[in-house]
């Protein structure tokens, strides 16, 4: 979109010999509609999550009864009632925490998923930043927020957040590497890093009803999605890897000392980084923008229903996750990590590379 | 949510020693509990527990008191199984007085006794997952613990703390309707037991994290004073309702289960929170034949002593609440008013032993353990 | 074995045991004898107590001379039991701690000693249980007063216009 804007303006003539500034309202007026679908993730997201964990536990979760301000039928206004508290929370920082740090760890966190945001698509034209190289660049913007999670353990002066930050900060740092390698195969596949031509190369069908979607291609592939899930499951820090943000344990792990706003942006990073992890499964396992019957409802508009609704089921099965397992312990976590994960994905790797020499 | 406080480091250790507060206020310990932790990195090195801030002065106030006023004294406690210390009390009391309850009252007793246990260990089973990170098994059963709850609410107007079982008798007899929905609500619980086994007792991420962790073996668990469904998960065979048979539970047909190390050690977490499933299984069998047993018809009231006045003498008696075994030493000088009344708390002793299974695991196996033992700290304080 | 082959047993080898009339399982014993009485009654092998039910202080009351100690003892083996009474002196509470001899003792002597003052001779960490660290007196004696202030805070024993 930035080279849309860009095209746009520099056809208006008198506009045209401010470049700089061109660049600079382009950039401004694609990262606007980004931050715009962040906030209204995460609100629609919240609700949902509450709803879903209510639902399973055999409860109606919020609900709009009661006289005077409630939070409207079936509780749609709860998320709109809890983002009107944080913003107007009173602004906490400890007194011995170290306040450059902590002020500006919310920042990090947030920016680093901003960023990989930027290079995320909706659709074949609908993209903040079209890279050709578009999911390496994601993949590297999603561990800016490791920074960011250790700088609030670190400054918080608190014991519990500094062992929260350090076990989260080890566990995305071990699970960068399979989720990075599993989707190797995807590079192998359709021969390119650009987002555009990995959907491309899913387009069609075989025997007319089966999509041509990467994970039906053969067989690893199914086990590499699984892989990729869920190590990016464990990079979000949901449960069963949840123990940097153990309720039980550590009250709230590395977000204990944080209130109001500065709360709401480590939140926010949260659900943005979910729908990142089940975006690019989406985008490079299940079609990205395709239909699932190839030919029938294609289109822009549909193309941007498609993805959100493959991403949105990825999401409800993390949530499933979450209400249903338990946690593992932190060493468990990265022997999970170090000795089944990694090799696993080595054998992934060669073993698309193998099929693909073999039956073509 | 607890706010943790105390983090300075207290270094009179070794360098890489941290000293770790968790409590008093902390949203998995089960109660208020301090537990003084010095912990090299993640891994334990001794654990202190402090307690002593629910302490009510029980015995104390059971010296100004007579007998039957101590029964409420008595249920807040332990006040998850409130009807098994008034049980315990009431058969104390009565052995010190000679009296014999009419066998009406005998089964009355030990249904509600047992419908506790469930209960009970119910909110044992849910916490343990709750403090593993399994939200939904929690919220499960307490919902199945609500219509036991409801039960007892129809039966004495109470949902937690009862005062039902006074000495020599029961307060009221069975409002009409109870024992039907009482078999209604075996046939509705039967099932879920299947249901959380398998969202939690055979989930092989539970498996992992509680298999092998924080082992009793069994001579520690005696010297301890360890005893009930944490004794038997160590393998040793020791119930008091088949052992030393108090009321009339040498009628009923029931097994004791035992912790065999199906999953790991014999005498670890697992083992544990098996015991207290299989536990569960064994309440309901024990309910469903009292029931079926009890006579219809027959006073409830009948051996109740119009005044409550004991010989002088001491008696030490003991039940099996659902933590362990239950004491009760009373001495009483011939007047109405006893003259010493000590509970012996089992999960007094539950929590002495958790500094020595808890060396050598890491912080987050110190909750599970914790959760396993099954502490009440209303019982442990008085 | 039964009650009686039990006292036997243990009077025969410490003469100074005496019985209570009142209750055939109670055995009487004194603070000096303690020590030897309570290895035997853990290690003789027909005896073998090695379940403390409970360790149990009294107050024989304001005109008497003596707190006391109350030993129920339990044998997991051969499932017979016994009760064993130590009376201990009020000007010189101190008895003998069996602290390593049975592990559960550690708690229940400090609650003992938190409570009525009584003293146990080798414990390892002897300090309040139940009570702040810096509580003073031992409430459950009979002749306790209760405090009236306690950190600044008045207590008063009467509450006027509670009513």
């Amino acid at each position: 979109m930035v080279d849309f804007y860009i095209d746009l303006f520099s056809s208006v003539d008198f506009i045209k010999p401010y470049q700089s500034s061109i660049f600079i309202i382009s950039v401004v007026l694609s990262g606007i509609p980004i931050f715009g679908f962040m906030a209204v993730n995460a609100l629609v997201a919240v609700y949902v999550e509450r709803k879903v964990s209510a639902f399973m536990q055999d409860r109606l979760g919020p609900m709009g009864h009661g006289v005077g301000l409630h939070a409207g039928k079936w509780g749609v206004l709860q998320t709109l009632a809890d983002a009107i508290k944080l913003l107007t929370k009173e602004d906490i920082i400890p007194k011995s925490a170290d306040k450059k740090l902590f002020l500006l760890a919310p920042c990090i966190i947030f920016i680093g998923s901003f960023v990989a945001f930027a290079g995320f698509p909706f659709n074949e034209f609908l993209v903040a930043a079209d890279f050709n190289l578009g999911l390496f660049y994601i993949l590297a913007m999603s561990s800016v927020g490791v920074i960011g999670i250790i700088l609030a353990g670190y400054s918080s002066n608190n014991k519990w957040s500094l062992y929260g930050s350090m076990r989260s900060a080890a566990q995305i740092v071990s699970y960068e590497i399979p989720a990075a390698l599993s989707l190797l195969p995807i590079v192998m596949l359709s021969g390119s890093l650009a987002f555009k031509d990995i959907v491309l190369a899913q387009t069609g069908s075989t025997l007319g009803i089966l999509p041509n979607w990467f994970i039906f291609d053969n067989p690893f592939m199914i086990v590499a999605f699984w892989l990729f899930f869920i190590a990016g499951v464990a990079e979000v820090n949901r449960t069963p890897f949840d123990l940097p943000e153990a309720e039980s344990e550590l009250v709230a792990g590395w977000m204990t000392e944080y209130s109001g706003m500065r709360w709401a942006f480590f939140f926010l990073a949260e659900y943005a980084n979910m729908f990142i992890v089940a975006g690019v499964a989406t985008i490079g396992f299940l079609g990205g923008w395709l239909s699932p019957i190839p030919g029938f409802f294609e289109g822009n508009i549909w193309g941007v229903f498609w993805l959100v609704s493959k991403t949105s089921f990825l999401i409800f099965v993390m949530m499933w996750f979450r209400w249903t397992f338990p946690r593992l312990r932190t060493d468990q976590l990265m022997r999970m990590c170090w000795k089944f994960f990694l090799p696993g994905s080595f054998f992934v790797i060669i073993g698309v590379g193998l099929w693909d020499l073999l039956m073509r | 949510m607890g706010i943790n406080i105390n983090s300075q480091n207290l270094n009179n250790n070794s360098d890489e020693e941290m000293v770790l507060n968790i409590g008093p206020q902390h949203p998995s310990t089960h109660g208020v509990l301090r537990l003084k932790t010095i912990t090299d990195g993640e891994i334990i090195k001794k654990i202190t527990p402090y307690i002593g801030y629910l302490h009510r002065c029980f015995e104390k106030h059971c010296e100004n008191l007579t007998y039957e006023q101590a029964i409420p004294f008595v249920d807040r406690c332990d006040y998850i199984g409130s009807m098994n210390n008034e049980f315990g009390y009431a058969i104390a009391v009565e052995k010190l007085m000679d009296i014999q309850v009419p066998e009406k009252v005998e089964y009355i007793r030990v249904i509600v006794a047992e419908m506790n246990r469930i209960a009970s260990h119910l909110l044992a089973v849910g916490v343990f997952g709750l403090d593993v990170g399994a939200v939904t098994p929690f919220v499960y059963c307490f919902r199945d613990r609500e219509r036991i709850l409801d039960l007892f609410e129809m039966l004495c107007g109470a949902r937690l703390l009862y005062n039902y079982i006074w000495i020599g008798g029961v307060s009221h007899d069975f409002p009409v309707g109870w024992v039907e929905k009482t078999y209604e609500f075996l046939d509705y619980f039967e099932p879920k037991i299947i249901e959380t086994n398998d969202l939690l007792t055979y989930n092989k991420i539970f498996i992992e994290r509680t298999a092998d962790v924080g082992v009793i073996p069994p001579e520690v668990a005696i010297s301890y004073g360890v005893t009930g469904p944490n004794l038997r998960g160590s393998g040793i065979n020791w119930d008091l309702r088949k052992n030393e048979p108090y009321s009339i539970y040498d009628k009923f047909d029931f097994d004791i289960p035992i912790g065999m190390g199906a999953m790991g050690t014999v005498g670890d977490c697992w083992d544990r929170y098996y015991v207290r499933i299989r536990e569960l299984e064994e309440s309901l069998k024990i309910v469903r034949q009292a029931l079926d047993q009890m006579p219809r018809d027959g006073d409830v009231y009948e051996s109740m002593p119009k005044k409550i006045r004991p010989k002088s003498g001491h008696i030490y008696s003991r039940t099996e609440s659902p933590r362990g075994d239950l004491g009760f030493y009373i001495e009483s000088d011939g007047s109405a008013i006893p003259s010493r009344l000590k509970l012996r708390s089992p999960a007094f002793t539950a929590l002495s032993c958790i500094d020595e299974i808890s060396k050598g695991w890491m912080l987050a196996d110190m909750l599970t353990i914790l959760g396993s033992l099954d502490i009440v700290l209303g019982e442990i304080d008085r | 074995m039964n009650t009686p082959e039990i006292i036997k047993k243990i009077q025969s080898s410490f003469k100074k045991i005496t019985l209570d009339e009142n209750h055939p399982d109670r055995i009487i014993s004194s603070t000096t004898e303690w020590e030897e009485l309570s290895k035997f009654l853990r290690n003789d092998y027909e005896l073998f107590f090695d379940s403390m039910m409970c360790i149990t202080g009294i107050d024989e009351g304001i005109d008497s001379n003596n707190l006391g100690v109350v030993y129920n003892l339990h044998s997991m083996k051969y499932k017979h039991k016994i009760e064993v009474y130590i009376p201990v002196d009020k000007k010189n509470p101190t008895i003998f701690s069996v602290e390593k001899i049975w592990r559960m003792a550690d708690w229940f002597e400090r609650e003992i000693y938190d409570m009525y003052g009584i003293i146990f001779d080798g414990h390892s960490d002897l300090r309040r249980i139940l009570l702040p660290e810096d509580w003073e007196g031992f409430p459950l004696r009979k002749d306790y007063e209760f405090p009236k202030t306690w950190h600044g805070i008045i207590v008063d024993k009467i509450k006027e216009g509670w009513e």
